[in-house]
């Protein structure tokens, strides 16, 4: 049950004098809407949620609470999915989301400057505007913030040939625990000066500082690209077919996967005719050089029908493309459709174990007698299985439990990890110590000592 | 508003057995899987309008069902702020064509209302006078809506409208009716009865259907209902209009008065049953005002457990057809051109831009059919209206209630509509016509606001003088 934590009288008074009373929030009905992220079943306890609009608001309050050792959650959207902005009891919420400027584009250098609450969206169609494309486009990005995206290190459908977040971060700027305010990085190409700060920064999820800005780089957009949609009788088949793409070394943009249950609750939600007799689809994109992107095409599809696929659909236009990539991106929320509770998990191996992995996962469900629907960023060795349950019913959540760690258990042992991109946060910390080992797990905390040692910065999210 | 088979429907209490406690038995009754869908993940924010103004998660789809799930679990009570939140939102249901995970959110909307008006957090003298007016007496009596209909005409055509507003009588108006006055749309002559026959027929019928005139459409857009039969004629159809009709009840559902709303329901039933024989007798029963058909199409799950009226309300709701969609579904008969190599008999020298009403785009995910009425009209050239699915603000009654947020919405749209540089603006809702009117005239644009069936029914009669 959600609950509303006792307010300290004091603490109001001095965000209001720190802020516009209206950007200060106790109400109940507006705290009980702070509590939860995309997290299934994770609910925290809100105090008040504070929206500062400059970077000098937010080391303000951050100086205040560094002052009374008051806890402070970071939070962009909400979308997180392993709960790293739920609040902790007595806690400040404060929530980017009002700093959302995009401050400046730089097509000299290729880079783009914005405040940590810019919808990722919204920065992409402004790279847009000028033939510059921003590449990292997690499935959340027409809600998710940059700040929220920096924080969690996210990973999109592009992955395989542009990377992730961390590839595209020049530098930002970030309040520190004790409220100073630091600029990391710079537009160099190159810069060795000192260690590379920003990469702390990245990933790490709210708890050693507050992002404020980030500048990102930009490529420029490819001239063309190459949308397909092959169908399997068999998952293998579709796992095969992206190990035989990456031997030929070929590097597409895209190799998402969707499995059976996936593919009909996208098709329920989106409408674009996919295949419902398939077991499982890949959707693939190539970009680039028209002539590169031709040849290419034509080689994955050959790879495609030799790995088994039952057929191949070439996307007609940009149009057609998009409709697929948006559907793509809302498989998570649409495989809700199926049952009251989604766990969604998100192990990660490399790409040679891949068809290893999926044939487990397969067993795990069959094994425990449950239902999982998984898709993922195939490319990337990046699996979501999706536990389609119901939390009222106590005996199911066990095998679900015991079910997901066999999963960790089994990612792990192939050199694989728990978590591909949405982070540890709460919903992750058990089963970090074994992920990492206790050396790294003491160099996580050293560090977290060193740059928060009150611990004021999101405690509790990641380890304790 | 997708009502899925899963949930348990509401028992018939009377809306006013509860008052005065606040027991939320409405949202408490509601299946758990209909409150459970939301598993949170934000995707629906961006295209919710209140969320787009204020980035509160309170006034977001998902964080108003969260207050409705804390309801139904009974941690929270039905407070003031949460009855002011459920009537800031526009119930444009915007969220639910974003939401992937297909969350009902028009059927938890209306039960939060219902429960609302029991609890009567937002009571207050002015309030309940006009909500009872409304509601209760104008809005349920068709008798009444014509007498103040007349009324609002009389005030119109006798220079009484001219001489209140040049001697600045409106000044003695209370403010926020000083502010909805120059929202009263123009109230027409003739109502749909006199324009209409009760049987009206093609020369070779191969359908026949029944024809729903509408309570706003009546009043202020009578010849749009005459449209909607000319072009049904010309499509093969024999049209079947009951004289006295009842108001469908979406005001009443939308407003926490499911009771009410059920008896309009069961009303219209009748009326239709009266008219035509019996519901069997027809091909499909006809809207032509976008919120009224997302409402009627509903007329399943609102009388699912009335045991005289079920079986006939599955049948009404399986026969409900907006035009559009019937027109779609049987296949418009093209208007007639002029023939040889001019292929078109009207010249529009203007384009035209289609504005979405959310109860045909959200609430009856209707929206190629309409484009394709319009892309059927010789020489009509449709430009693509940006954000076209974003609310104008007009929703229901929300113009009156909530002024601010309406004009908010009001000028975005009026601003979408100049970039498109289109003069004439078709839009399948009189209370879409009547809000985008109003701000035209506000702003001195010389826009004209047009059922998209109106401009086919012109070019029927355009092809018919030519041939
Ligand atoms: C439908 C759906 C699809 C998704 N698809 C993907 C995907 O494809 N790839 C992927 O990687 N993730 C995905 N996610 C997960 C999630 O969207 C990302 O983690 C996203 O980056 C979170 O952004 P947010 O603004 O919502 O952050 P929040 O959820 O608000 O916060 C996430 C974490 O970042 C911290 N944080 C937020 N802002 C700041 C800041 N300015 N400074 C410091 N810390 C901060 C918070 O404390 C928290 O720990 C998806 C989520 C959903 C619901
Ligand atoms: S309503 Fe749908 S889209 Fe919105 S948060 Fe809930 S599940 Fe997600
Ligand atoms: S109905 Fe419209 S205003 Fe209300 S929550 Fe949904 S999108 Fe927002």
């Amino acid at each position: 049950m959600p609950r509303i934590s006792t307010l300290n009288p004091q603490l109001v008074t001095e965000l209001t004098a720190i802020l516009d009373p209206k950007r200060v929030l106790t109400e109940r009905e507006h705290l009980l809407t702070y509590g939860f992220d995309g997290t299934a079943a994770l609910q925290g306890e809100v105090g008040v949620v504070v929206f500062p609009q400059t970077t000098e608001e937010v080391a303000k309050i951050v100086r205040y609470a560094a002052q009374e050792k008051i806890p402070i959650v970071s939070r962009g959207s909400g979308t997180g999915l392993s709960g790293g902005s739920i609040p902790q009891p007595n806690a400040i919420v404060l929530c980017l989301v009002k700093m959302d400027r995009i401050l400046e584009l730089d097509e000299k250098n290729l880079t783009i400057l914005a405040e940590a609450g810019a919808i990722t969206q919204k920065i992409t169609e402004k790279a847009d505007t000028v033939g510059l494309l921003y590449p990292p486009d997690p499935g959340s990005m027409k809600i998710s913030t940059i700040g929220g995206n920096v924080a969690e290190n996210s990973g999109g459908l592009r992955g395989l040939k542009y990377g992730i977040t961390r590839d595209y971060v020049m530098g930002m700027e970030v309040v520190l625990a004790s409220g100073e305010v630091v600029w990391l990085g710079n537009k160099c190409v190159k810069d060795v000066a000192g260690y590379s700060m920003k990469d702390v920064f990245i990933g790490s999820e709210g708890t050693l500082g507050i992002i404020t800005k980030v500048l990102l780089k930009l490529v420029p957009r490819p001239a063309a690209k190459k949308t397909m949609l092959a169908m399997y009788a068999t998952m293998d088949a579709a796992a095969d077919t992206v190990s035989a793409i990456i031997a030929a070394k070929i590097i597409p943009c895209t190799l998402e996967f969707l499995d059976r249950i996936t593919i009909k609750c996208v098709e329920d939600f989106a409408k674009i005719g996919l295949p419902l007799d398939a077991e499982a689809i890949l959707f693939m994109e190539t970009d680039g050089h028209p002539a590169v992107i031709e040849e290419q095409g034509k080689q994955m599809e050959e790879i495609a029908r030799r790995c088994g696929a039952t057929a191949v659909q070439i996307a007609a236009n940009a149009d057609e493309a998009n409709k697929l990539a948006t559907a793509r991106r809302s498989a998570f929320s649409a495989l809700a459709r199926v049952s009251p509770t989604t766990i969604l998990e998100d192990a990660t191996v490399p790409r040679s174990e891949l068809t290893k992995m999926i044939r487990f996962i397969q067993g795990v469900a069959t094994r425990h007698n449950l239902r999982i629907g998984t898709f993922g960023h195939m490319g990337d060795g990046n699996l979501h299985p999706t536990f389609l349950t119901d939390e009222r019913n106590h005996e199911e959540m066990e095998r679900v439990e015991v079910a997901m760690k066999e999963i960790f258990d089994y990612a792990i042992e192939l050199g694989g990890t728990i978590t591909g991109e949405h982070g540890v946060g709460l919903a992750k910390k058990k089963f970090l110590p074994d992920a990492i080992g206790n050396a790294s797990l003491t160099l996580l905390r050293q560090l977290k000592r060193t740059l928060d040692p009150d611990g004021i910065l999101n405690p509790g999210k990641i380890f304790d | 508003m997708a009502f899925s088979t899963r949930e348990r429907s509401l028992t018939d209490i009377p809306s006013t057995a509860l008052k005065g406690e606040s027991k939320p038995h409405h949202l408490a009754n509601l299946d758990f899987a209909v409150l459970q869908q939301c598993i949170h993940c934000g995707m629906c924010l961006p295209t919710c309008p209140t969320y787009d103004t204020t980035k509160l998660e309170r006034n977001s789809p998902r964080g108003r069902i969260a207050l409705m799930r804390n309801i139904a679990e009974g941690h929270l009570d039905v407070t003031r702020a949460f009855g002011e939140e459920l009537y800031f939102c526009l119930g444009c249901l915007a969220c639910e064509t974003a939401c992937p995970a297909g969350v009902n959110y028009a059927r938890m909307f209306e039960e939060a209302r219902a429960d609302i008006e029991d609890a009567g957090v937002l009571r207050y003298a002015k309030r309940d006078f006009v909500r009872a007016v409304m509601l209760r007496f104008i809005f349920a009596h068709p008798l009444a809506l014509k007498a103040l209909g007349r009324l609002l005409r009389l005030y119109q055509v006798s220079g009484l409208e001219w001489l209140v507003r040049k001697l600045r009588l409106t000044a003695l108006l209370p403010a926020d009716l000083r502010e909805l006055e120059p929202l009263t749309p123009r109230i027409q002559p003739d109502f749909s009865d006199q324009l209409i026959g009760p049987v009206e027929s093609p020369a070779k019928p191969g359908y026949r259907v029944g024809m729903l005139t509408g309570c706003v459409q009546d009043l202020v857009y009578p010849h749009v209902n005459r449209d909607t039969v000319d072009v049904l004629l010309a499509n093969g159809c024999e049209v079947v209009t009951p004289a006295a009709q009842h108001c469908c009840g979406s005001l009443h559902a939308h407003n926490g008065e499911l009771t009410l709303a059920r008896e309009m329901a069961r009303k219209s039933i009748d009326d239709m049953e009266r008219a035509a024989g019996s519901l069997e007798h027809l091909d499909a029963i006809i809207t032509n005002a976008a919120g009224c058909g997302s409402h009627l199409k509903h007329y399943d799950d609102l009388l699912e457990h009335d045991p005289q009226y079920a079986r006939r309300a599955r049948l009404w709701s399986h026969k409900l057809k907006d035009i559009h969609q019937w027109l779609a579904e049987i296949g418009i008969t093209p208007p007639q051109t002029t023939g040889g190599s001019q292929p078109s008999t009207i010249n529009y020298q203007l384009p035209v831009t289609y504005h979405e009403a959310c109860h045909l785009c959200h609430g009856q995910k209707i929206t190629q059919q309409p484009r394709t009425v319009l892309k059927s009209i010789p020489g009509l050239k449709l430009v693509e209206l940006p954000e076209s699915t974003w609310c104008c603000g007009s929703a229901g009654v929300y113009n009156i209630t909530q002024p601010e947020m309406s004009h908010r919405l009001l000028e975005r749209k009026l601003d979408n509509i100049a970039k498109t540089g289109a003069k004439v603006v078709a839009s399948a809702n009189p209370g879409c016509s009547v809000q985008l009117e109003a701000g035209a005239r506000e702003r001195g644009e010389a826009l004209e606001i047009v059922h998209p069936i109106t401009l086919l029914a012109r070019a029927y009669r355009k092809g018919g003088e030519h041939s």
